[in-house]
């Protein structure tokens, strides 16, 4: 293409926005409302999917051994253990220690349970993780029938609801993402075909002087995309804006150990670079949808 | 060179416009086609530009087979070819000269070239002193004059008019007449589907009448032959 042409597919690109001025205020604020919502939602759904991550990771299996159990016992154990596929690593924890850390996450408080240094009622546990978190409950099942297992804690209950909502959050979330990219990608392309409605004699015109349908395509190409990236700046900015506040507001204030929000850089560089994206493919493609029609031979 | 044997062609809808169209015209003639509504004369016009394809039969415009003329091709056969339409189709919003420029533009043509050509028709068609001036601001024989400056911007072989004279009152019909004649004289092929039987009738060329997509009657330097 010479450069010429690529300037005038330029200018006369740029011209159509001004020219279709409140067509390009509807299309650019259907962009805007559709990635704002996609943008709020990819947000919530990247630090759910964070905790979430953060959670399972903290989910572990706790093998109370059987107080009858001697040294080699405890070994045979462990080899039991260790020997299911699923599980990634063990470690041992003496009742010492294990009374250790009870006194220590009560504070202040927890130095009534020193009384208890004579006679330990604790036992000496094996803690598991498991490869994929989510195979917790299937190695915790297995392990609770090996000899000298005590009790096996997991957290029974709780973390199969976890799971479960979790999973569900996720699909709802993935779900309504797509959703949302449909619907604006209909409003874009039915903006744009307005536009080109517009502008259909020029098509007209173009075509009878015998200009290629790539030469025709190439100026709605562009509108589409600056209606895409123009479109994308406003959800970009609020979010980058909100979401820096919000950050520095909660960020000190949250004290359960498992949450946090994703730090600023580098999530919401992605965020923004995930947002312009999509607009740029959803302008793109509404005008491209619109403009088949009107070169059809 | 124009040549259609055995042109047939049928609309979606069923209508048949063509029935078995035989004709042949030489580069330079000039050749009106004329008959009732709906006798088929603007589907065998589209028929040259390709604007409708043939049911069956061929179209052999310069050597080329426009019934097998590849979609993608078009744009180069129209390049060669003129079309002036009864509504003008102007942009309203370019000047004269930029109405004439964007056939070139669209094709690509450098702007040195551009300017040259556009000027040089704007002479011809007698409207150098306007080409700042807006379509509206023309008169309906002044924005026909814009449109086949750009029809013959870029020196095609064939000028195909439908129906040119259609919103013109009579006085300007024969303006342009005459410059269609300067143009035929320039060695392009013009053919035009017209109504208007008193041009026909002064202006003697190859007539083709057509009834019900065929042709009943061709002769040189013919009459209109149809009761107004």
């Amino acid at each position: 293409m010479r450069l010429n042409t690529l300037k005038r597919h330029m200018r006369e690109s740029v011209k159509s926005l001004g020219r279709n001025g409140w067509m390009t205020f509807a299309s650019i604020s259907a962009v805007t409302v559709t990635l704002l919502l996609v943008g709020v939602f990819l947000v919530v759904m990247f630090n759910m999917n964070h905790f979430a991550k953060k959670i399972e990771n903290d989910v572990e299996i706790r093998v109370h051994i059987d107080v009858t159990a001697n040294e080699q016992d405890k070994q045979a154990l462990r080899a039991q253990i260790e020997a299911i596929p699923e599980v990634k690593e063990i470690r041992y924890s003496s009742k010492e220690q294990e009374l250790k850390n009870l006194i220590k996450s009560f504070g202040e408080e927890g130095s009534s349970f020193r009384l208890f240094e004579q006679d330990n009622p604790l036992s000496d546990v094996y803690v598991v993780k498991t490869e994929k978190p989510t195979d917790t409950i299937k190695v915790a099942k297995q392990i609770e029938k090996f000899q000298f297992v005590h009790k096996v804690n997991y957290g029974q209950g709780q973390v199969e609801k976890l799971f479960s909502t979790l999973k569900v959050a996720r699909n709802i979330g993935i779900v309504l993402i797509i959703g949302l990219l449909f619907t604006a990608m209909f409003l874009i392309s039915n903006t744009i075909k307005i536009t080109i409605f517009a502008r259909r004699r020029e098509i007209e015109i173009m075509r009878l002087v015998g200009a290629t349908n790539g030469f025709i395509r190439w100026p709605f190409f562009l509108e589409g995309l600056w209606l895409g990236v123009i479109g994308a700046i406003f959800p970009i900015v609020s979010i980058l804006v909100v979401y820096y506040n919000i950050y520095k507001f909660l960020e000190p204030k949250i004290t359960v150990p498992f949450i946090e929000l994703l730090p600023f850089n580098p999530f919401m560089w992605q965020i923004s670079l995930i947002l312009l994206l999509f607009g740029a493919c959803i302008g793109v493609w509404g005008s491209m949808m619109s403009v088949r029609r009107f070169l059809k031979v | 060179m124009i040549e259609m044997q055995d042109v047939y062609k049928t609309y979606p809808n069923g209508v048949v416009a063509l029935n078995g169209v035989n004709v042949r015209i030489k580069q330079g003639e000039f050749v009106y086609v004329v008959g009732p509504s709906g006798a088929g004369k603007s589907t065998l016009v589209k028929m040259i530009y390709r604007e409708e394809k043939p049911t069956s039969g061929t179209i052999m415009i310069n050597g080329v087979n426009l019934a097998k003329l590849r979609d993608s091709k078009v744009p180069l056969l129209r390049r060669h070819i003129g079309v002036v339409f009864q509504d003008f189709k102007l942009l309203p919003k370019l000047t004269v000269y930029e109405n004439v420029a964007f056939a070139l533009e669209v094709i690509e043509e450098s702007p040195k070239v551009i300017r040259n050509k556009v000027m040089e028709v704007l002479e011809l068609v007698g409207l150098k002193h306007k080409v700042r001036s807006y379509p509206d601001e023309l008169s309906g024989g002044e924005q026909q004059r814009v449109s086949i400056a750009r029809s013959i911007v870029n020196s095609p072989k064939i000028v195909i008019a439908d129906e040119p004279t259609g919103n013109l009152d009579p006085e300007t019909s024969w303006g342009i007449m005459e410059l269609f004649e300067k143009i035929n004289n320039r060695g392009t092929t013009i053919v035009m589907a017209t109504h208007n039987r008193e041009i026909v009738n002064t202006i003697r060329r190859r007539v083709i009448a057509m009834e019900n997509g065929k042709i009943v009657r061709d002769e040189a330097k013919g009459e209109y032959g149809y009761e107004a």
